[in-house]
């Protein structure tokens, strides 16, 4: 479960106020609205990478809220997959268990089965040059299930993707739900994307979630009034 | 409705032809390539290679060679030492006095050469750079030399570090705390490997400064032979006693040491931190 309570974060000018929301294990809940609202920033202090102000943020029922990133079990996929350009795809999804020092035959295994989820099987010895966007944004959450983390937070991992490889992600997500059990908290634009795949909608405005219910019950664009 | 016409009536926007702008700009740009490369073909054609030969079978040149290559690649070192952790700590955190840092740090840069080698004589003079040199002895010798060539060489390394980081997104670091590093972790493992092109910039812009550096040397370390002499020392002093074709042949080693700079930095280095830190 990922649950954020009251949570105040400023950057620069920015400040996102008294925020609360709350995602129930293993659901797949998409945050929404428009640009400027402090999406990026509530997932990044969901994260650990800001600083907070004031509030809390509870993982699986721990307060984390000043736990180190690396500690709080959380799986990040930014926008733009900021992979590394000198490692392999292989290396790319050993990176978190040769940090973790996990044992070479576990890790074998790991990127094997990753693989096979995520169709990289072909992609292993190459690096980031020689990728699509597609096979980067897999790559991207190939690295960020790699440690088996609770927790997926995904920054618009699709917004640069042309149809037909959003339609191909959109598989790979539910894959990944299904073999995982994984709590998702994604950001996105796209009201189809969310009625794919959400088993909820928040939406923020003004720095508060203002609406939080099924995509079922979303017809209109986020952010609209 | 009708329009009512412009009060002057020259030419349309945007006609004429631009050949005079291009001719111009060919012109100017002209000119200064063909001084880089007369004066290049200048000093070629001034020594044979028997002279170039004969100078580098002398002793004296022998050991500047030995010193500069030495001297030039333990600079190399410290000045990477320091300038990585400079030019990430100006790329990424912010702090008060932040300006005024970046300021002190171009100093060594716009300061005049000679300006630099006095003033490291004058610190060697106070009390505790006297102190200094009872442990290790540093004017006029040679650790004066690898320290005059390092206060420029590393103000250089640090600008070209700085670009360096500045390009490198935060995302990658953010994404690797995120999969369990501590941050000198993402920092070993994920922005130097990532910086490394600029790293070997960096490395090859502080070697080729040090290479160059006559001007802090002359003061600060002398231009004793077969003590403190650099090949830019021996350019001096085969001049001043009228040896025109061994200073040119010492000259013309440099030029070579300069362009096989250039060509790393083309081929395997990053021009894009370069060009930010030139």
């Amino acid at each position: 479960m990922i649950r954020v309570e009251q949570l105040s974060v400023r950057v620069g000018q920015f400040a996102l106020e008294d925020a609360s929301l709350e995602v129930p294990t293993g659901e797949h809940a998409f945050l929404m609205g428009k640009t400027g609202t402090g999406k990026t920033t509530l997932l990044e202090a969901v994260c650990g990478l800001r600083p907070i102000r004031k509030g809390r943020v509870r993982l699986m029922g721990e307060d984390v809220t000043h736990l180190a990133p690396g500690r709080r079990g959380i799986g990040f996929v930014p926008q733009d997959g900021a992979l590394f350009s000198h490692l392999t795809v292989r290396e790319h999804l050993t990176f978190a268990l040769t940090v973790r020092q996990w044992p070479r035959a576990d890790l074998e295994a790991r990127v094997a089965e990753l693989a096979e989820w995520l169709g990289l099987e072909p992609l292993l010895g190459r690096r980031p040059a020689g990728l699509s966007g597609g096979e980067a944004q897999r790559v991207a959450l190939g690295r960020a299930l790699s440690f088996r983390p609770p927790i997926l937070c995904l920054d618009e991992p699709l917004s640069a993707l042309d149809e037909e490889t959003r339609a191909e992600m959109c598989g790979v997500l539910r894959t990944v739900r299904a073999h995982t059990g994984v709590t998702i908290l994604h950001i996105t634009h796209s009201l189809a994307e969310a009625r794919k795949l959400a088993d909820r909608i928040l939406v923020l405005k003004d720095g508060r979630i203002t609406l939080d219910g099924k995509p079922e019950n979303s017809t209109r664009p986020p952010g609209a009034d | 409705m009708s329009r009512t016409p412009p009060p002057h009536s020259g030419g349309a926007p945007g006609a004429g032809s631009d050949r005079a702008f291009w001719v111009c700009l060919w012109l100017l740009s002209g000119v200064y390539l063909v001084l880089v490369v007369a004066m290049l073909l200048a000093d070629a054609s001034f020594t044979s290679p028997a002279h170039f030969w004969r100078a580098l079978q002398s002793r004296e040149i022998q050991y500047a060679i030995k010193l500069s290559l030495l001297s030039c690649s333990l600079t190399t070192i410290l000045s990477l030492w320091v300038a990585v952790p400079i030019g990430y700590l100006m790329s990424r955190r912010q702090f008060p006095g932040k300006r005024l840092l970046d300021a002190i740090l171009d100093i060594p840069i716009v300061l005049p050469p000679l300006v630099i080698g006095l003033s490291l004589l004058i610190l060697l003079q106070t009390p505790p750079g006297r102190a200094l040199e009872r442990v290790v002895p540093i004017t006029y010798a040679i650790p004066s030399v690898i320290l005059a060539q390092f206060m420029v060489a590393c103000a250089f390394a640090v600008r070209t570090l700085r670009a360096t980081f500045d390009q490198i997104s935060p995302r990658q670091e953010q994404v690797a705390l995120t999969l369990g590093c501590r941050r000198s972790q993402a920092f070993w493992l994920v922005v130097l490997p990532e910086a490394k092109r600029g790293v070997l910039t960096a490395a090859t812009l502080a070697w080729a400064r040090s290479l160059g550096e006559f001007g802090p040397i002359l003061i600060f370390s002398g231009a004793t032979r077969m003590k403190t002499e650099v090949l830019p020392t021996t350019v001096f002093l085969e001049l001043s006693v009228g040896n025109i074709e061994a200073a040119v042949a010492v000259s013309l080693l440099m030029v070579g040491a300069a362009v096989a700079v250039l060509l790393v930095i083309r081929f395997y280095g990053s021009e894009t931190s370069l060009a930010k830190a030139c």
